[in-house]
């Protein structure tokens, strides 16, 4: 018994998702991903970030099976994609980026199709609840042509779940879709998540996945550049600003205050000091010190702290070589 | 093996059929009405009897091969065409189901329906012409073999095909014309001593004749080798679908 548990301890801190040395060339010689190394955490809610033809989609469609990779071995919940697939598969609810459904099917249907796919016995009060979770159960015998944008979304998402997934893709699911929807989606995301099943995510909203990541991982021109706990991240990489409106402007920075990171605007008007988030002093009270020795005063002041969003495009501006 | 993923493509493929029952069903019923009535009666009546049976008895088995070779086809490219053209091919490609899951569930649809319609057919062509079945066991073989052989093949069109003009280039610009120059409408006995060699590279021809045969006891070719005609083509089929999920070809980048 003893031993069941600590096996179980252990099966359950070993990664759900683990990607080794994955590397995807297409047919004309394009690689869109190059030796991807990468670790999902049982339980957790990963963001994955990237700009436009990063490789996202390509990483998760690799993951989901959609794709074959040229190199390397992935492993879902302990199976591997290829060797294992048919386990593996069934632990993954795929919601895909484009609005792809079966125009003339019924939203009931529809999910019940997709439920039978991935090898579940029939189980309506299932299908009825997660319909309900995602207030579809008023249009479930309407055709999937009929809905809104954002209802066909929600019934990719109840199509996703239809098999009962240990872990959701949601690629880009938050786009175009409105506010209401967002927030119920977001919302049902928390809801999963408390359930055990694991989230990974791709979106453009940086803001959301600051919001509701555990964990970030930006992917840039088919590279893993960096992998790292939300809140570690924003601590290491964050910066903070301080900025000082002044009295009266300042043609440039005196000679005194040249040791200082100080950027003065083009009129003169604003000073900005950057700073180290991490560091213990910040400086700030040594620089009001000698800011009041040169005689400069100001007017108003405000600090403000990277956002997620600022992280990322220093991420992915950053030349080759100098990530962290 | 994944009998739910079987059932669930099977289900979703039979609903499509009773969603567009005019065009699956009825359609093809009426064209054949109207063969028996002009090939039948009108044009039949004044015709001699081939090997002592009336002509309208004679194009029934064309007429239902002619029916099933393209409603398999139809069915079976459509099938797996359309989750390619809308795009929901992922849920298909990322679901636990194996290449031969996917195949029993769309081949078996497509030859399902088409078989459904060969007996409809068969049972109109009772209204305008009257018929004996000689074999009718074998009768029922050759239209299951014949309905999976093409909607097997059907798949592959389907698979192949990147646009709705191309699933119908095989059905209209090959499979129509063998059809109707294998013997769907004569023996091939009428036929001048060369054609009839040149016919018989017609595969067609084999499966018209061992269907006819299972009605009234005549063919062209002798009935076990259009048996293994028909099993050849269904391995070669089998085997290319095979392939195709293997390499992932036009399917899995």
């Amino acid at each position: 018994m003893k031993t069941a548990t600590a096996a179980m301890t252990a099966n359950s801190s070993a990664p759900i998702i683990s990607v080794c040395g994955v590397n995807k060339t297409y047919a004309g010689g394009f690689q869109v991903l190059k030796k991807i190394d990468l670790d999902i955490k049982r339980g957790e809610i990963f963001a994955l970030l990237g700009p436009n033809g990063a490789g996202k989609t390509t990483l998760i469609s690799l993951i989901c099976g959609i794709v074959k990779a040229t190199s390397g071995t992935i492993i879902a919940d302990g199976h591997d994609i290829m060797q294992d697939y048919r386990a593996a598969r069934a632990t993954i609810g795929l919601v895909p980026q484009e609005l792809h459904t079966d125009a003339f099917e019924s939203v009931w249907a529809t999910v019940k199709f997709s439920r039978g796919l991935f090898g579940k016995a029939p189980d309506a009060a299932y299908l009825e609840k997660v319909l309900r979770d995602l207030s579809l159960w008023d249009k479930r015998n309407a055709k999937i042509m009929t809905l809104s944008g954002g209802m066909k979304r929600r019934v990719l998402i109840a199509k996703a779940l239809a098999h009962e997934p240990t872990i959701l893709f949601l690629d880009e699911p938050s786009a175009g879709v409105d506010v209401e929807l967002r927030h119920d989606m977001w919302r049902m995301v928390r809801t999963l998540r408390a359930q055990g099943t694991t989230i990974i995510l791709t979106t453009h909203y940086i803001e959301e996945a600051e919001d509701m990541a555990d964990r970030i991982g930006v992917i840039s021109k088919g590279e893993l550049i960096v992998v790292e706990d939300k809140a570690v991240l924003m601590r290491k990489l964050g910066k903070k600003q301080l900025t000082l409106t002044l009295r009266r402007p300042m043609t440039g920075i005196p000679a005194g205050l040249s040791a200082w990171p100080l950027v003065l605007s083009d009129d003169g008007h604003v000073l900005v000091y950057s700073f180290d988030a991490q560091e213990e002093e910040t400086g700030i009270a040594e620089l009001l010190r000698t800011l009041a020795e040169h005689g400069i005063e100001f007017k108003d002041l405000r600090s403000r702290e990277s956002s997620l969003e600022d992280i990322f495009v220093s991420l992915v501006h950053r030349p080759k070589g100098t990530q962290e | 093996m994944n009998i739910y993923g079987i059932r669930a493509i099977y289900h979703f493929e039979m609903a499509r059929t009773f969603r567009t029952l005019w065009e699956s069903i009825v359609a093809p019923v009426l064209t054949t009405s109207l063969y028996f009535i002009v090939f039948g009666k009108a044009i039949g009546s004044r015709m001699g009897d081939i090997d002592n049976v009336s002509y309208g008895a004679f194009i029934i088995p064309g007429l239902v091969m002619l029916n099933l070779l393209n409603e398999s086809i139809s069915n079976a490219s459509f099938g797996i065409y359309m989750p390619k053209w809308a795009g929901t091919i992922y849920e298909l490609l990322s679901a636990p189901v194996s290449w031969f899951e996917v195949l029993i569930g769309y081949v078996g649809a497509a030859a399902t329906k088409s078989v459904m319609l060969g007996l409809l057919i068969l049972g109109t062509a009772r209204i305008f012409v009257p018929y004996e079945i000689a074999h009718p066991v074998w009768m029922v073989a050759f239209l299951l073999l014949t309905a999976v052989t093409f909607s097997l093949f059907g798949f592959i069109i389907g698979l192949w095909a990147d646009s709705f003009q191309k699933l119908q280039v095989v059905p209209m610009l090959i499979v129509t014309p063998l059809t109707f120059l294998g013997g769907a409408f004569y023996s091939i006995d009428m036929l001048p001593p060369l054609w009839q060699k040149i016919t018989l590279f017609n595969p067609v021809v084999y499966l018209i004749s061992g269907f006819r045969w299972s009605f009234y006891g005549i063919a062209d070719v002798d009935v076990a080798v259009s048996i293994g005609m028909t099993f050849g083509f269904l391995m070669t089929c089998l085997t290319f679908v095979w392939w195709v999920f293997k390499t992932g070809y036009k399917i899995r980048h």
